[in-house]
């Protein structure tokens, strides 16, 4: 379970307009961390903003942990700021409900936005167990990033799509998720983006009866389960109760929630 | 250096607790804090049933904290009784049960039962809405809180009672008055103010609730003001809360008048406040050359 910890900034890079990867020493939660897992993480030391950010894990190997932002307000403002050198203070890794890994024969794995980040260190753990056919969806052109590492795992499939076509496969990165697999087969489905493309994907997921995880967001205070904040509907027998994305998750069985 | 405190016959090894609904049952902090350490530990709100709560999203993000909207989710007394109440016997801390109902008949039955169970207190938390009364909340009337204050004291025999008051009234003192008059045996405020908070874009409210209580850095001065006036009402000892989020945040409500002080939402931001507010409040003791905590226990000097 995650603990606080001060860690360095090594190296921040912009890799696109408006996001930035980020290098910090962190070698217990390198070793720690498991693929889904977030990090809670200080973006002010004046009480303003008040909240911590949860930020995925994008990459963990030997002492250093890499994670991606995209600026959306003050928070990740801030962070995008940050100079090298200084340590940031963070909780992780978090989240209890991480992606599952066995040997699957053949695996689609489906990422739309900054959702692709959680992604990446799952698409290398999986490297050597399954083929791998990878979809990544992004606006557009400006907005892609991280292809040439996912390529470099070595793929079965990589299918990059933007909304607006600027860029590789024009339209939704479902609808080629969705064309692949009517062709062939997968034995499970791993999904992560903004919430109505895992909605579109759990739907096909139930109807096609393929097993399928997929990471949610939702807005937290504490980040690891006392505050309540993070309401997900799990489905029980008799209808659902309220189950909480920071401390369950942030990954599901498809199956398991009602989105 | 001495820095027990006795609130209302609870006697803590400091006057710092950790607020209700911040903290749950303590499990998940307990792999951040050493729990021994605390004067208690405040539970999240139980009802006599289980709770589901309200829908997504329930936080919002607001300048000086934030907004709730968690809606009382719990998984009431009989399981807290049954799996977390010997969990949290296990720490060398005092352990009071943060009480809700939607009836005064709720209230009064899980009065009972907490009557019987091995803890050091009760909060009652009069901030929940009234389903018999239009979901007003129990504690904005006199009559009201005196009525429910009345109504607990009568089962709740051998353990403080505590009333948790609501800042969203005219008067606080009134009601302060209203729990001391039906029995109380002390009051903790302030509860979480009622807030709202829009997107512009959707122009819908960000919460499902559409309102939310206010917690957080922004809400202090508010209940130091508050913790002020019912001091100079009331004689029964009051809990201070409300945006406290180091020593000298704590140390502005003792001597606002507060025997003891909650930590709440700066829970969220450092799960360490709480330990490093008792370390501060030492510290500020050596600074002052104060001997004794309770010497500076309402000791403000108003202009
Ligand atoms: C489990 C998880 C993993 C995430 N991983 C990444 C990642 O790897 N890279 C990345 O760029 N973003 C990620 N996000 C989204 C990121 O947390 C938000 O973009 C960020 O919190 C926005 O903060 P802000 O101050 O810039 O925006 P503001 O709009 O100013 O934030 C206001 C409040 O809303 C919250 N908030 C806003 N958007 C979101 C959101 N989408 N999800 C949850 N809370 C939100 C903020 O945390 C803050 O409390 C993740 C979210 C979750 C829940
Ligand atoms: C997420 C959250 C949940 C809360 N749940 C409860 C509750 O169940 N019962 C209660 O009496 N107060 C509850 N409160 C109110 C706090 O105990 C406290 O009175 C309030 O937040 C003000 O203190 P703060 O500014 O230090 O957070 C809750 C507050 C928050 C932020
Ligand atoms: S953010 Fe507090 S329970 Fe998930």
């Amino acid at each position: 379970m995650g603990i606080i910890r001060k860690c360095e900034l090594l190296k921040k890079e912009m890799i696109t307009n408006g996001i930035y990867k980020f290098s910090i020493k962190a070698p217990e939660i390198a070793k720690e961390v498991k693929p889904g897992q977030f990090l809670e993480i200080k973006v002010s030391d004046t009480g303003e903003p008040f909240l911590r950010r949860p930020i995925s894990v994008y990459n963990a190997e030997k002492d250093i942990v890499e994670f991606i932002i995209q600026v959306k307000g003050k928070g990740t403002e801030l962070l995008s700021k940050l100079d090298i050198g200084k340590e940031i203070d963070i909780i992780g890794p978090l989240g209890f409900g991480t992606f599952k890994i066995q040997n699957y024969k053949n695996v689609a794995i489906v990422g739309g936005g900054i959702g692709i980040y959680p992604l990446y260190q799952l698409t290398k753990e999986l490297k050597g167990k399954s083929n791998l056919n990878v979809y990544l969806g992004f606006r557009n052109k400006e907005l892609v990033t991280c292809e040439k590492e996912f390529e470099e795992i070595g793929l079965n499939k990589l299918v990059i799509t933007t909304d607006d076509g600027s860029y590789k496969e024009k339209g939704f990165v479902t609808d080629f998720m969705k064309k692949d697999i009517e062709e062939h087969m997968v034995d499970m489905i791993f999904a992560c983006g903004p919430l109505a493309m895992l909605k579109t994907v759990r739907k096909f997921a139930i109807e096609k009866n393929i097993p399928c995880q997929i990471s949610l967001e939702e807005r937290m205070g504490c980040g690891i389960g006392a505050c309540l904040g993070c309401a997900v509907k799990v489905i029980t027998e008799n209808g659902f109760r309220y189950g909480h994305v920071c401390k369950e998750g942030p990954v599901f069985n498809a199956q398991d929630v009602d989105i | 250096m001495n820095t027990e405190v006795n609130f209302c016959g609870i006697k803590m090894k400091n006057p710092v607790t950790v607020a209700s609904g911040t903290f749950g049952y303590g499990r998940e902090y307990s792999q951040y804090i050493d729990l021994n350490q605390l004067g208690a530990v405040i539970t999240k709100g139980t009802f006599l049933k289980p709770k589901k709560g309200n829908p997504p999203p329930r936080i919002c993000e607001v300048p000086g904290g934030m907004l709730n909207s968690i809606g009382l989710q719990n998984p009431g007394i009989e399981y807290f009784a049954k799996y977390d109440l010997p969990w949290l016997k296990s720490f060398d801390t005092k352990i009071i049960v943060n009480a809700g109902g939607s009836t005064i008949e709720e209230y009064v039955e899980l009065c009972r039962i907490l009557n019987t169970l091995d803890i050091d207190g009760v909060e009652l938390n009069l901030s929940c809405p009234n389903v018999c009364e239009g979901c007003m909340a129990f504690g904005t009337t006199y009559d009201g809180t005196k009525k429910i204050t009345g109504e607990v004291r009568k089962v709740l025999k051998d353990k403080p009672l505590i009333v948790k008051l609501t800042p969203n009234v005219t008067n606080i003192t009134t009601i302060a008055k209203a729990a001391e008059d039906g029995g109380a045996d002390a009051v903790s405020a302030i509860n979480t103010i009622l807030g709202m908070k829009i997107d512009i874009n959707t122009r819908k409210p960000v919460l499902a609730n559409n309102t939310g209580g206010y917690s957080g850095p922004g809400i202090r001065t508010i209940g130091v003001r508050m913790v002020y006036q019912m001091s100079q009402v009331i004689n029964i000892p009051i809990l201070g809360l409300g945006g406290i989020c180091n020593a000298d945040d704590a140390i502005e409500y003792m001597l606002a008048g507060a025997t003891a002080i909650s930590i709440g939402s700066a829970n969220f931001t450092d799960p360490e406040t709480s330990i490093k507010t008792i370390h501060g409040i030492e510290q500020y003791m050596k600074n002052h050359n104060i001997e004794d905590i309770n010497s500076i226990i309402g000791k403000v000097q108003m202009n």
